[in-house]
This record gives structure tokens, C-alpha cells and sequence, in this order.
């Protein structure tokens, strides 16, 4: 608020301003011009930079470790085990081969000696390679969940942003169309949508599932700006004229990093859910595409005699679940450390 | 207040009026109404087109069509009118009566999951709250992070064909060898000895007692053959409503005030007494008998709790009124336990059924009818609440600790309360206001949920009225079942917006 020079100036040093209210949360050091003493002790300040903490955190939490490395895992086994996009992988079986059934087409993984054998997952009724057919319906889960998350994540982000920086009846606006999708459950809306779209393969029905999932952020994005915007370090920007875009994009959005990624973490796991989901109620992926969802509701009859064809799909659907929901609490836990800290 | 509601109200009107618009909308280009007829010829296949656009209106534009299906539903808003159908699915016959036959079993599946998830889910929080960073803590958050990513259809199918099998096999002969009674009264123990904490003796006490206690428990209840004729008993009922008086005074008054403990067992003799008195009542009753039953001895139980309570006595009266309708609840239960022979030998031996929400044709006392809607329930239920479940547990807990975190909780050991004071009085009643929104939604993504559930085992509801609509692209079905579901999630949010302001008088409703 100090130095008034050239408007080039004044941007950076409300920049500055900001992270330093934020990182030392020492009004004095921020707002004076400081000393050669003061530089130093906001250099020891900053040595360990907002970015270095939530980092330093994240990686204490063993669980989202653990989360980290079997979602590398599932990734790993499903995109080089029978390649992506024309690309061959290591498995020598394709998912869509017709072939007799080997001893009932049970499993011949065995752990111990450790052995993949001929059909590691066993085989369906008509005698496919079930391991092939599970990294398959593995890869378009991802793939599907990714995209949900990605949508999800731009809209909600720059509905709420908007809401919340410009209030008035953009605001209103706004947040009476998030309350006319959120009033509508999600498997209800994601059901009417996915029958238009689920035909014309997996990345319309990713995309639209991304549309129609986004509110929930939307809302929390709000509340952070709402917050925000009434911050000293906006007001300040505000005074020395930088634009909406600029105090937006520069100033408040750094801010409310913690909550996307969070939630954007989170959207990813009940997509993966919802997507199966859709597909087990036949309103999902439709062949020649397959899905985890899709697997189970195709065997949904074997389950007595073959429960194979219904447990693999379902432990993969878990494990990429619980590895996103793990992350997303690591990452909750680094961004927000208020609730780990409380001890009696 | 009233200004607020009113506001509220138009304004969530235009909401569901919009959110009408779009589902309609998305439903009736989601496909073909005549796909099923792809295949077929000949002249049935003409007549079945110029029925089904007579009953669908498909000879309108869909704009028209949409306000001819909304001033289908404005007959129903306005009274005397002509007669509400909320219009007519395909084949010509009005959606109201299908409605309301569907509404039933699945509103009763939600809202026991819904409570049940709920007592449990919270409990089972404010316990991981007060021990954080126990083993319990740790084991709790690990299962609910689990549950969180358990697709719901999968655990249904799984429940149903393993533990709906299993456990009617194991109920036509209740049967355990002493190693297996021997291993659950070990699992009990641990249980008990994590959940309780404390030092190493303390553990080790909680383990041998709880260990003990609950193989012998089981011993005589397989013994006495209780899970074939199951039931309380007279016995039973003296000694489970005296525990319900104890737990009552311990969690809500202390022990300190001996009076109050008084009123709460005097409170509990009320209850047993009416009990005694019912039971000629109660063979064939109905539900008006049951709910006057009950709201007449918690009304006797709070007037005596009060007049024993000497100087406590508005304490003592609540307590007692609520010891009174915690009993009864206990003997629903136990009445309901008793039809349990008759209705499994009507079922054929096989109690848990695994499909549809009660059994066809079934004739039977009041008793037998809804043990048969409970019996219905449990594997639904048991798949929804587990979902709901690690919601409220993880939501409980962290709202728990950032109340624990607060200078009035400080302030309240510091001069001295005693701990059950600060977590009952002071953290737990400000834990619970966040849980009212968290309610609200929960409430409409089980109705959701409810959807898959009724796929999975067969249900008539309104989940199948819903897919069915979808896949018939007919919007008569899908928008009834819409009606209910969003009307319910408006008038929701609504609620916990006024409970809110009433929980928390910080905030106020304008």
C-alpha cells in the first residue's frame, strides 16, 4: 500500500504483498519497506515456501503414499499389459479373442510359487481372456474418471470463481443454476444424460458426466472467493488498479488451490464409482467399449458359478477408489492442516 | 421467520420448476419411445405406435408437451380440481397410482438406512474423536475410507448371495462348536479393549470381561434356543429396561445426582408396568394403537420421573419421557422378534428373503407383516447404510475435533466440569450442527442410491419405476419419480437451513 511509482510496479508489489500475508502472517514486515535484518528474517521465512510445506506434509502421510503407489500400480499394469492406442504391450492376449475354455476357464494366477499361467484372471463364458478384459475395462474407468475430474474441476472452478468474485446477480444467477442441477441427484441426471451420450462412445459420456457433476466445487470454490475477495491483499490490488482478471487469476485463485485439488481428487473417486455404476444399470459404457461396470453387469449371472468374472472388476473398481480417496485425504491434510493438528 | 420460509419456498419452487424443465427435457431425447419395436411387424406393431403417441402426446412438440405434463401436475396442486394422474406413462395408465404402490417400500428402505447410518455414523465418530490417533481411530477411518470406495451394486450382489445364503442356512440350524463361540467372544474382547482404551490393565480388564461376557452370552442364548424362537421375555424385558434407564441417566445426567437416577429408574418401572398392561393390546395392533401407546406412557413416565426428581425435576422429567419411548421401541422389537417362528415357517425356512421389498399373499398379524417388511430390509439396508455410514462417521469426527479445539471447551474443564458435562453438554450439541446439512444431503444421494439398491434386489420402487421410464424414453414414470426426489432434496435443505438458526443462534434467517 506504500510505493505508488508505475502501475507495473504497483501489480508486483501487491503480488508480493500477498504472499508475504500469507506466509508470515506478520503485517508489519509486510506492509513496511524492509530493513537489510527484516530481508533476512523473511528470507528464513521463506526458505520453507508455502509449496515446501503442503509438499513436506503430503509426503508424511504414509497412507497417501501408499495411496500414490498402487494407483501407479493399477495405471502401470493396465496400460502396458495390453498396450494403449495401437500400442502393443507385454500381455500376449487380446481382450476380444474368442478361444476354448481352459480347466472351466478358472484363474491360473498362483501366488505362491508365483505364476500368471495361461489366464491369470480366468476366462468369461465365451472363453475371452478375463485378465485382458479387466485391463481394458481398467483403462476406460481411468480414462472416464480422469476427464470427469478435469470437467468437473474447469467448470465448477470458473462458475464459482465468478460467482463469488463479482457477487450481484451474476452471483445469483449462477448459483440458481448449480441449485437446479444439484436438486436432481446424480445418478438420476447422470442416467437421463448418459442414455444420449453413452452410444457415441467413452469420451462424450466422460465429458458429460463431467457437466453435470461439477456443482459441489462450484460451491466450495464460492465460499473461498467469497472469503477472499474481502482479503487485504485484494483490496489492495483493487486499489492500485489491477484488473478483475488479474486479482482473479493472480491473487485469489493461488489461493484456493488446496480446496480444487482436493475436491477435484474426490470427484474422481465417485466417478469412477458413478461410472460403473451407470454401466452396471446398463446406461453406461456400450460394447465394443468395456468398463469395470460393464464387466460385472455382463457376468452379473455368474456370480454362483464363476465369481471370478464378478471379483476381479470389483477389487480393481476398489483399489483405484481407495487410492484416490486416500490421496485426496493426504492432500486435504497438506493444504488444510488444522485438522491433523488438533491434539488434547 | 415466516418471511424466510416464504422467500425460501418461492424461490425453490422456480427451482424445481426449472429442474423439471431440464430432466423432461433430457429425457425425452435420451432415445427412441419406439425402439422396442424395431424388430416386430405386422398390424400390432401400428397399433402399438398410435396408442403410445394417443398416451404419450407424442403427436405434440416437445415444448407443448412439457406444459402439457406440467398443468398434468398443476391439477394435482390445485385442489377440487379435475382429478390428479401426473399424467400417463406409455401404455395409457396414470402414474399416480403407480406412485404412490412404489413410494412405500422404497421411502421405508431410505429412511432406515438414513437413521440408522446416522445414529451409528455419529456415535461411532464422536468415539474416533474423543480417541484420536488410537488404534480404534485408526481402524475406523481405514474401514470408512474402504466403504467410501465400495461400488454399491457390487456390495449388494455380494451380500446377497453370500451372507442372505449363509445366514439362512445358519439359521434353519443355529449351531456353533465352542472353538468358534470361543473366537468371537476373543473378537468382542478386542473389540471392546480398543474402543474403551486406557492403560495396559485397563485394556487387558475391558478384554477378559468383554471376552467372557460375550461367549457366555452366546452360550445361553444357542443353548436356550433363542435364535429359533427369539424374543426378550418378561425377565428380559425388566432387566433391558433397567440398562436403558442406567445409559440414559449416564449419558445425559451423571451419577452424581442420585434423584435423577430415581426418576429414571422409577421412569423405567412406568414403562414395564405399560408393558404388562399392553400385552393383551398388543397381539393384533395397528400402528395408531402402538404410537398411543408409547406417547401415553412417555407422558406417565415424565410426569413420576418429574415428582421423584425432587429438585431435578425438569431434568428428571426429560429423562424419563425419554426412557419411556426407548423402552417402547424395545418391545416393537421384542413383539416383532416373537412373530419370528411363525413367519420363517411360513417362509419355508428360509427367513431372509433376497429379493423384492415383502413377501406376495402373505396373511399375518400386525406383527408378522412387518417382521416380513423388516426381513425384507435387511440386506438393503445393510448395503445403503454401510455407504452412508462412513459419510457420517468421517464427518462427525471432524467436526467433534474442531469443536474439542475450541476456547469454550477449555474453559469448561478448566473450572472443573466433569468430562461426560464438556463432551455431552458443550461439544457434542455444537458438533451436531454441521451434521444437519450433511443430512439434508444425504438424505436425497440415498434416494439416489436407492436406485441401484432396488436393481440389485428386485425391488418394486420407485428406483424401477425411474430405469424403466429411462429405458422406455418415457417421461411420465421418470418425472414422478423426479417430483418426489427433488421435492425431497428442496425441502430438505430447507429444513437444515431452519434448524441451523435454531441449533446455532448466531445466525439468523432473513
Amino acid at each position: 500500500m506504500t510505493r505508488n511509482d508505475s502501475p507495473r510496479d504497483d501489480s508486483r508489489a501487491s503480488v508480493e504483498l500477498s504472499e508475504m500475508t500469507l506466509q508470515s502472517q506478520d503485517t508489519d514486515i509486510a506492509t513496511a519497506t524492509p530493513t537489510r535484518e527484516q530481508t533476512d528474517r523473511i528470507r528464513t521465512t521463506e526458505a520453507k515456501s508455502q509449496g515446501r510445506l503442503i509438499r513436506e506434509r503430503f509426503f508424511r502421510h504414509k497412507g497417501a503414499l501408499a495411496g500414490i503407489a498402487l494407483l501407479a500400480l493399477i495405471f502401470l499394469l493396465a496400460f502396458t499389459s495390453i498396450g494403449f492406442a495401437g500400442i502393443p504391450g507385454w500381455w500376449n492376449k487380446d481382450y476380444d479373442v474368442l478361444a476354448d475354455r481352459f480347466n472351466e476357464g478358472r484363474p491360473t494366477l498362483t501366488l505362491w510359487p508365483f505364476s500368471l499361467g495361461e489366464h491369470p484372471f480366468g476366462q468369461d463364458v465365451l472363453g475371452r481372456d478375463y485378465f485382458a478384459l479387466t485391463m481394458r475395462g481398467t483403462q476406460t474407468s481411468l480414462i472416464i474418471a480422469f476427464i470427469v475430474g478435469l470437467v468437473a474441476m474447469v467448470i465448477g472452478t470458473t462458475v464459482g470463481a465468478i460467482a463469488g468474485y463479482f457477487r450481484g446477480w451474476t452471483e445469483a444467477f449462477l448459483m440458481r443454476i448449480t441449485d437446479v442441477v444439484i436438486t436432481i441427484p446424480t445418478v438420476v441426471i447422470a442416467a437421463a444424460v448418459a442414455g444420449i451420450v453413452a452410444k457415441h462412445g467413452i469420451i462424450p459420456f466422460a465429458l458429460f458426466l463431467g457437466a453435470v457433476t461439477w456443482t459441489g466445487l462450484a460451491r466450495l470454490v464460492r465460499g473461498e472467493f467469497l472469503s477472499l475477495r474481502e482479503k487485504e491483499f485484494v483490496e489492495s490490488a483493487k486499489s492500485v488498479g489491477a484488473s478483475s482478471a488479474r486479482i482473479i487469476f493472480r491473487h485469489i485463485l493461488p489461493n484456493t488451490v488446496g480446496v480444487i485439488i482436493v475436491s477435484t481428487t474426490l470427484a474422481i473417486s465417485s466417478a469412477i464409482l458413478l461410472e460403473t455404476a451407470l454401466s452396471y444399470l446398463g446406461l453406461g459404457v456400450t460394447a465394443p467399449d468395456t468398463s469395470l461396470g460393464k464387466a460385472i453387469n455382463d457376468n452379473r449371472s455368474a456370480l454362483t458359478v464363476r465369481p471370478w468374472l464378478f471379483l476381479w472388476p470389483g477389487a480393481f473398481i476398489i483399489g483405484i477408489a481407495l487410492a484416490v480417496n486416500f490421496i485426496g485425504d493426504g492432500l486435504r491434510d497438506a493444504f488444510d492442516p488444522k485438522q491433523t493438528r488438533v491434539k488434547q | 421467520m415466516f418471511y424466510f420460509i416464504a422467500k425460501r419456498s418461492v424461490i425453490s419452487f422456480f427451482i424445481m420448476l426449472a429442474a423439471t424443465t431440464l430432466m423432461y427435457f433430457l429425457t425425452i431425447s435420451s432415445g427412441d419411445p419406439f425402439e422396442d419395436l424395431g424388430e416386430t411387424n405386422g398390424p400390432e406393431k401400428a397399433a402399438t405406435i398410435a396408442a403410445r403417441t394417443e398416451a404419450m402426446n407424442l403427436d405434440v412438440p416437445p415444448i407443448p408437451r412439457y406444459f402439457l405434463w406440467l398443468q398434468d401436475v398443476g391439477h394435482c396442486l390445485v385442489p377440487g380440481g379435475i382429478s390428479c394422474t401426473l399424467g400417463q406413462d406409455r401404455t395409457g395408465a396414470a402414474v399416480l397410482p403407480q406412485l404412490e404402490n412404489a413410494m412405500g417400500s422404497t421411502l421405508r428402505l431410505v429412511v432406515v438406512a438414513t437413521v440408522l447410518a446416522l445414529i451409528l455414523g455419529v456415535v461411532v465418530g464422536i468415539v474416533t474423536a474423543i480417541r484420536q490417533y488410537s488404534v480404534f481411530d485408526y481402524s475406523v477411518t481405514f474401514l470408512s475410507f474402504l466403504l467410501f470406495s465400495l461400488p454399491l451394486f457390487w456390495l449388494s450382489t455380494l451380500l446377497k448371495q453370500y451372507m442372505a445364503i449363509d445366514l439362512n442356512t445358519w439359521l434353519a440350524n443355529p449351531q456353533f462348536s465352542y472353538l468358534t463361540i470361543a473366537l468371537i467372544g476373543v473378537i468382542a474382547g478386542v473389540v471392546w479393549a480398543v474402543v474403551v482404551g486406557g492403560d495396559r490393565r485397563r485394556r487387558l480388564m475391558v478384554f477378559g470381561v468383554a471376552a467372557v461376557a460375550t461367549a457366555l452370552a452366546l452360550y445361553l442364548l444357542l443353548v436356550t434356543g433363542w435364535f429359533t424362537k427369539p424374543g426378550f421375555g418378561l425377565l428380559g424385558m425388566l432387566v433391558s429396561a433397567a440398562g436403558v434407564a442406567v445409559l440414559w441417566t449416564a449419558l445425559l445426567a451423571g451419577f452424581r445426582r442420585r434423584r435423577v437416577l430415581h426418576a429414571a429408574l422409577a421412569a423405567a418401572a412406568v414403562s414395564f408396568i405399560g408393558y404388562l398392561v399392553s400385552i393383551p393390546l398388543l397381539e393384533n395392533p395397528n400402528w395408531f394403537i402402538v404410537l398411543a401407546l408409547v406417547v401415553v406412557t412417555a407422558v406417565v413416565a415424565y410426569l413420576v420421573a418429574g415428582v421423584v426428581g425432587g429438585p431435578f425435576r425438569a431434568q428428571a422429567a426429560k429423562i424419563g419421557a425419554v426412557i419411556a419411548v426407548s423402552v417402547g421401541l424395545l418391545i416393537v422389537v421384542d413383539r416383532l422378534l416373537q412373530a419370528y417362528p411363525t413367519l420363517s415357517a411360513k417362509a419355508g425356512g428360509r427367513p431372509i428373503p433376497t429379493t423384492g421389498s415383502q413377501s406376495a399373499n402373505l396373511a399375518g398379524t400386525f406383527w408378522e407383516i412387518n417382521l416380513d417388511f423388516a426381513l425384507h430390509l435387511i440386506l438393503p439396508t445393510i448395503a445403503l447404510t454401510l455407504i452412508s455410514f462412513a459419510t457420517y462417521t468421517r464427518y462427525t469426527r471432524a467436526s467433534q475435533l474442531d469443536v474439542m479445539n475450541q476456547d469454550y471447551i477449555r474453559t469448561a474443564r478448566a473450572k472443573g466440569l466433569s468430562e461426560r458435562t464438556v463432551l455431552v453438554k458443550h461439544a457434542f450439541r455444537n458438533a451436531m450442527i454441521p451434521i444437519t446439512t450433511l443430512m439434508a444431503f444425504d438424505f436425497a444421494g440415498v434416494l439416489g442410491g436407492a436406485v441401484i439398491t432396488e436393481q440389485v434386489f428386485g425391488w418394486n420402487g420407485m428406483g424401477k419405476m425411474f430405469v424403466d421410464g429411462i429405458d422406455h424414453v418415457d417421461p411420465g414414470p421418470v418425472m414422478a419419480f423426479f417430483l418426489v426426489v427433488g421435492t425431497a432434496a428442496v425441502l430438505f435443505n430447507m429444513l437444515a437451513d431452519i434448524a441451523y438458526a435454531f441449533l446455532d443462534p448466531r445466525i439468523t434467517l432473513s
